[in-house]
């Protein structure tokens, strides 16, 4: 093989795992954007997004259905992020110590529930295949797209257009924004939370479920390695807005295809540290959104993370 | 709420109590709702094991049984205690700086595979002693440099501290994998990829007329000394005001920043010696196993000990032995091994959702309905 092909395997391969690879970070960091909009963080959608898979696994198999397996996982999603919600209600309550415990709780769920359905094959999500014209397998492979993918692209983009110009959006802002201001205005702050909080659990749960139902494409106890928790640092780099989550999980997509393409044209060494790559990204992602002075200036008012 | 707003002149009468009281009503209190919480959240799970046709009798009596019944679960359990005390210590330190640290996973897994690493070239040529404190000063310093990073990036950068120190655990685990299944991979070992292994006469040995290694030894001195540097001295009465409040601290010429390293390298120190000992005296090499969860139980404990370094001692007892019974209750009940992970997550939910009543309880604070009229 030579230089070029393999050059051209390799973007080929990132390209397709990219689309792959950012669908879950697309939607764990749709989910926190919104919670974190609130006011409030939830760490815990590292949880949600193993118990999103286990649950839409189960679903998928017992059902047959892999759509019925997405709805289950958004709806056990949306619960885990309205429990989130009701106990970071009472006062004196952390949210990020309650964002901890719900992780290991969430995992602890999905361990216990999916034992039964690490064996069994589910029913797998269908891809569209967009590439077949170009006559390339590997473009056409590259190209199969999850529709997933593309309702996670749509959601960002009328995520952006909601927040901006409903009044929803608005009285979501406010909320996060001050949370005084909002009570003057007369709005129920606890509800909008719970329910950005839990909306935002649902995404991080259809994210699980594409985890499970798609890429990888099976449930096992190893299968989200962090990716809920890269989720709440890629939406401080992407300071808040939607449409640069999309940008941000492309990015962290391209990275995490980068070992395995790299793995299929031979390049084997190096496998585990590629394996570590999108940490590594996201510590220095954080690093530098951290002290800048747009991250704060974008940053909703109310958010502890940032105070 | 409504009561408190109505007045209680015969409340307000009363005499302020004096300050031994309120320290001793503290201190019950302190230990009356993480001991509520645990109460609440096993009897939740009983009620969860009832739902799916299981004994909630049997469970607690195979925790029992499983974890403090006998002289063999006494010294699992131990086995169990003493990582988990040095990964709560490596929480409880920097939350008394008002930090959420929660690395502690990550640090022992570096810790450990480092010491590891560094025995491979004296396994059965340097002497046994020289061996063992080379590796045991490689993991403390490589785990307080861990979480001394996580520290400083908190500090000078505004970095939050729990996601790099979470970040930091995954970091760590995968540079353990890259040279476990790589350059210090052991061919001898067909089985499992793990470094070259130390024959048992060299591993650390156990505390005399105990079945547990000298690792609880030392997690049990941790405690008290950590007790004593955050209690007893100006370092950690200056800690304790700087978790209070950063500005005030800075106004009094406190070095907040300084602090908060030190802290964080002494809880990543503290994780370093848990896996020290999980490589010298469990394994005797370094492989997956290190990454067991005892840096993620450990937060659990911490909080549940309220980051008290002593009340750590009893609370990685208590949890040491839930862990040391999960065998017996996955093969007695038919249970899954993530049955003990699960009551740990519930646990833990139940314990911050208690945390509001601190303070609201008339019990342990008599005055507060007087105060709020």
């Amino acid at each position: 093989m030579d230089a070029s092909t393999a050059l051209f395997t390799v973007l080929i391969a990132m390209l397709g795992g990219a689309i792959r690879v950012t669908t879950p970070f697309l939607f764990v960091t749709l989910g926190e954007m919104l919670t974190e909009r609130s006011g409030r963080i939830n760490l815990g959608l590292e949880g949600t997004l193993v118990l999103g898979a286990m649950t839409a696994y189960a679903f998928s198999f017992q059902t047959g259905s892999p759509w019925i397996g997405v709805i289950a996982a958004g709806c056990f999603g949306f619960l885990m992020g309205a429990l989130h919600a009701t106990i970071c209600r009472l006062p004196g309550v952390n949210d990020i110590a309650v964002g901890i415990a719900l992780m290991l709780f969430g995992t602890g769920l999905a361990f216990f529930f999916g034992k039964p359905y690490i064996q069994p094959t589910a029913p797998r999500l269908p891809s569209i295949p967009l590439g077949d014209w170009t006559g390339n397998a590997q473009v056409a492979q590259a190209l199969q797209i999850n529709p997933l993918f593309l309702i996670g692209v749509a959601l960002a983009f009328f995520l952006a257009w909601a927040l901006k110009n409903t009044r929803m959006g608005l009285i979501l802002r406010v909320t996060g924004d001050s949370e005084a201001a909002a009570r003057a205005l007369g709005h129920p702050v606890m509800l909008i939370r719970l329910l950005a909080t839990a909306v935002g659990g649902f995404f991080a749960g259809v994210g699980g479920a594409f985890l499970s139902l798609y890429y990888p494409g099976s449930w096992n106890e190893g299968l989200s390695s962090g990716q809920g928790l890269m989720a709440v640092a890629l939406v401080i780099f992407a300071r808040w807005d939607p449409i640069r989550c999309l940008t941000a999980a492309m990015l962290f997509g391209a990275a995490g295809a980068l070992g395995p393409a790299l793995q299929s044209i031979g390049i084997t060494q190096g496998y585990y540290f590629f394996n570590a790559a999108p940490y590594i990204l996201t510590l220095f992602l954080m690093i530098g959104s951290a002290g800048s002075k747009k991250a704060l200036r974008d940053a909703p008012g109310e958010l502890s993370l940032t105070r | 709420m409504t009561e408190a707003a109505t007045p209680l002149p015969a409340a307000a009468l009363r005499p302020a109590p004096s300050d031994l009281s309120i320290r001793v009503r503290r201190g019950a209190e302190a230990f009356a709702i993480p001991a509520m919480a645990i109460a609440v959240s096993a009897a939740l799970f009983s009620l969860f094991l009832l739902a799916l046709g299981k004994s909630p009798a049997q469970f607690y009596q195979l925790i029992w049984l499983g974890g403090f019944g006998t002289a063999f679960s006494w010294s699992n359990t131990l086995l169990r205690a003493a990582p988990l005390m040095l990964t709560a210590l490596a929480v409880a330190i920097p939350a008394r700086l008002g930090l959420t640290m929660i690395g502690g996973e990550g640090a022992l897994v570096l810790g450990g595979f480092a010491a590891a690493a560094v025995a491979i070239p004296m396994i059965g040529v340097a002497n046994a002693w020289v061996m063992h404190a080379v590796m045991l000063l490689v993991a403390v310093a490589i785990g307080a440099v861990w979480i001394g990073i996580a520290g400083g990036l908190r500090h000078y950068r505004g970095v939050n501290e729990t996601i790099s120190t979470l970040l930091l655990s995954y970091i760590a685990i995968a540079i353990m994998n890259f040279f476990v299944e790589g350059a210090l991979r052991d061919p001898a070992d067909p089985n499992k990829p793990s470094t070259k292994a130390m024959s048992g006469e060299l591993m650390v040995g156990k505390i005399p007329g105990l079945d547990v290694h000298w690792g609880l030894a030392f997690a049990v001195a941790a405690c008290g000394l950590l007790y004593a540097l955050m209690f007893r001295t100006s370092f950690g009465f200056a800690a304790k005001i700087a978790g209070g409040n950063a500005r005030a601290a800075l106004a009094q010429g406190l070095p907040v920043g300084k602090l908060i390293v030190v802290a964080s390298m002494i809880a990543g120190g503290c994780a370093g010696i848990a896996g020290y000992f999980e490589v010298a005296a469990v394994h005797g090499k370094a492989n997956a196993s290190l990454a067991t969860g005892y840096g993620f139980t450990g937060i659990l404990v911490a909080f549940l000990a309220r980051h008290h370094p002593l009340a750590i001692i009893p609370v990685a007892i208590l949890f040491g032995g839930i862990a040391a019974a999960g065998g017996i209750i996955q093969r007695r009940m038919g249970l899954p091994d993530a049955t003990v992970l699960l009551l740990q997550g519930l646990t833990f939910v139940v314990l911050l959702a208690s945390e509001t009543l601190y303070g609201r309880l008339r019990l342990f604070n008599p005055r507060v309905s007087a105060e709020r009229t």
